[in-house]
């Protein structure tokens, strides 16, 4: 692991007042700039002196990225809005508990409440080899460490691995998916609205990334619609310890459900790929179907279908397997028989 | 700004990683200069005058359509040609910012070559006139006479091409140099990315060993480019679209032939054993 050496390299630190400046600034620097934040992630980076921007663009100033803001047809979350915030906002733990679930099991109280909404899902991989500097392919280079007979490999990914095995440790990430959660991002070319699961990519289409922003992109809210306000809402984190840690996996769903039978539902987990997945086949598989034991078992079997374990993580089939289970029948009835 | 990228390895040692990317452009660039000079050179330069014509005799016997490329070799051609370009673009596209799930693409294109190229090697080694595609002694005498026509010293018309010309037999060369490289350090490359042949090793080689075989793979491949912007060059010009159209076609016609190549020299097929009871004589 990188020594933390605690001083930073220099950089120009601006501090806009506006979203268009900021979008101006990100748009003169290009790769030169570094978005900061809540800057839990990328104060690691820049002690670790393993990124070198010449330019740091705080976004802390700008009121209007903060807020939680209700509109007609749902939510929308300013982008700087704090997870401490997200997690205790009266309307999204009544409407949209499942964001509120997620947010509170983010690390500890003290990173919730410096860490923002837009930091926690745009936030970069935890792979170790890649954060200490390696020559890694997601850092431009020719390898994989992780992937390797010795590669310490047990958090990585089993699903979309495409030359790098990092996954993407966002918990909120997987709950807007399941939400059908909109990202405003500020471009060169104007405001764009994106699919929430559209806005993560996985090394198969770029390996040096692990979202859509480009230089010069700003995301700048996260908007919720009502489709799925009020719905029946199932989220679970597994991790090594039970406060101020990232999660091994995560699941999120959102369901209607009529009697025992699963009208629709939107199901995600996280940290078993570079990017939150979003369990299409699954949701197909289960519409109409009764909301008992056999189809989630049915369910997790074909959410984990294509899996390939590295050396250190095949407990991560099992894994998904039962949290999906779990996801769609709940605690209680998801025993699992094997 | 150098060539290449360099990097750290984790035992501190810095090793090579890959090319620089602005040699992509580099190469396009050298492409399309080659484009531009040879195009200038035909049109206000080039002398193209060969000896003496061959004796109606000869010409008598030939057919109408002179054979050129058999059907397996033509085959081979497009599906190389094909499996170049994926090549290409899923190498290249990516680097100018357009995202797919390239090196998935990439290898396959780059098996298929694997295969295409041994596939000619030996329908190149035992089914066809071997020596063909290679340089002689008459060619470098040609050239000679050629660059001395064109410094304006007067000299003896050179002969008519044989099956190739020279360019292309010196094109031939470098592009085995070249398609060498690429295959041989895409193959080593294969065990660093899953693939159905064999188990990922990445540990196959040393940090350095890597980073060079990276380069060279890098450097033949943006060679490459400029090597195919020529190959698509000539073959689009309008003087050498009869020899486009037998990649196609297989044959192309007598006149063609008799005003381009040398009988003596490309000897066609089917009146080659007459041809030799003849020279015999």
């Amino acid at each position: 692991m990188a020594v933390i050496r605690d001083v930073m390299p220099a950089f120009q630190l601006y501090q806009p007042s506006s979203v268009a400046d900021a979008q101006r600034l990100l748009e003169q620097n290009g790769q030169d700039a570094l978005v900061l934040a809540g800057g839990l992630d990328s104060m690691d980076w820049l002690k670790d002196r393993i990124k070198k921007p010449g330019v740091v663009v705080d976004l802390s100033g700008i009121d209007e990225l903060k807020g939680i803001r209700e509109a007609t047809d749902g939510v929308e979350i300013g982008a700087m809005t704090t997870l401490t915030e997200v997690a205790q906002s009266p309307v999204i733990r009544q409407k949209y508990g499942l964001l509120a679930q997620a947010a509170e099991l983010v690390a500890s109280p003290q990173i919730r409440n410096q860490g923002t909404i837009g930091g926690n899902v745009s936030q970069d991989t935890r792979c170790w080899y890649y954060r200490a500097g390696w020559p890694c392919y997601r850092a431009g280079g020719n390898i994989c460490y992780a992937d390797t007979p010795v590669g310490r490999n047990r958090e990585h990914a089993i699903l979309d691995a495409e030359r790098c095995v990092a996954v993407n440790p966002s918990d909120t990430a997987p709950a807007c998916i399941a939400l059908d959660a909109k990202y405003v991002v500020m471009t060169p070319k104007g405001k764009q609205s994106i699919d929430a699961q559209d806005y993560f990519i996985g090394p198969d289409l770029d390996i040096t990334r692990m979202n859509i922003l480009r230089p010069g992109s700003l995301l700048t809210a996260i908007r919720i619609p009502s489709t799925w306000a009020n719905a029946e809402f199932y989220f679970e984190k597994v991790r090594d310890r039970n406060v101020w840690d990232f999660p091994l996996m995560n699941v999120a769903s959102a369901m209607r459900s009529s009697g025992d039978t699963i009208q629709n539902i939107r199901i995600s987990v996280n940290a078993v790929a570079a990017r939150p997945l979003r369990l299409t086949m699954v949701e197909d598989s289960v519409r109409g179907k009764p909301r008992n034991a056999a189809t989630g078992e049915a369910a997790g079997k074909l959410a984990v279908q294509g899996a390939v374990p590295l050396q250190f993580n095949a407990y991560k089939i099992p894994l998904m397997r039962n949290l999906v289970k779990r996801a769609i029948i709940g605690v209680q009835e998801a025993a699992w028989a094997s | 700004m150098g060539i290449l990228e360099w990097a750290t390895s984790p035992l501190g040692q810095k090793i090579p990683i890959h090319i620089a990317w602005f040699l992509i452009w580099v190469a396009l660039i050298a492409g399309l200069t080659f484009l531009l000079v040879h195009a200038i050179y035909v049109r206000y330069f080039a002398k193209k005058d060969f000896v003496s014509d061959p004796s109606s005799a000869e010409t008598l016997e030939l057919p109408a359509r002179i054979p050129r490329h058999s059907l397996a070799a033509r085959l081979f051609h497009w599906i190389m040609a094909a499996a170049m370009f994926v090549l290409l673009f899923t190498a290249f596209l990516p680097k100018a910012g357009m995202q797919f799930n390239w090196a998935t693409y990439h290898w396959i294109a780059g098996s298929v070559l694997t295969v295409s190229i041994l596939f000619h090697i030996i329908h190149a080694t035992f089914y066809l006139d071997f020596w063909s595609i290679w340089p002689d002694r008459s060619d470098v005498e040609d050239a000679w006479r050629r660059s001395q026509r064109f410094m304006g010293k007067t000299t003896v018309l050179p002969r008519k091409f044989a099956k190739y010309p020279l360019e292309n037999k010196l094109y031939h060369g470098v592009v085995i140099l070249t398609g060498l490289a690429v295959i041989i350090t895409g193959i080593c490359m294969m065990f660093r990315v899953r693939t159905i042949f064999f188990p990922r090793n990445p540990y196959l080689f040393s940090d350095m060993t890597w980073g060079m075989m990276y380069v060279l793979h890098g450097l033949a491949g943006v060679g490459l480019i400029t090597l195919t912007i020529v190959h698509v060059y000539f073959a689009v010009r309008p003087e050498k679209l009869p020899i486009t159209a037998s990649m196609i076609v297989g044959s192309m016609s007598r006149e063609f032939y008799l005003k381009e190549h040398d009988p003596k020299r490309w000897v066609v097929e089917g009146l080659s054993d007459q041809r030799r009871m003849t020279d015999g004589d």
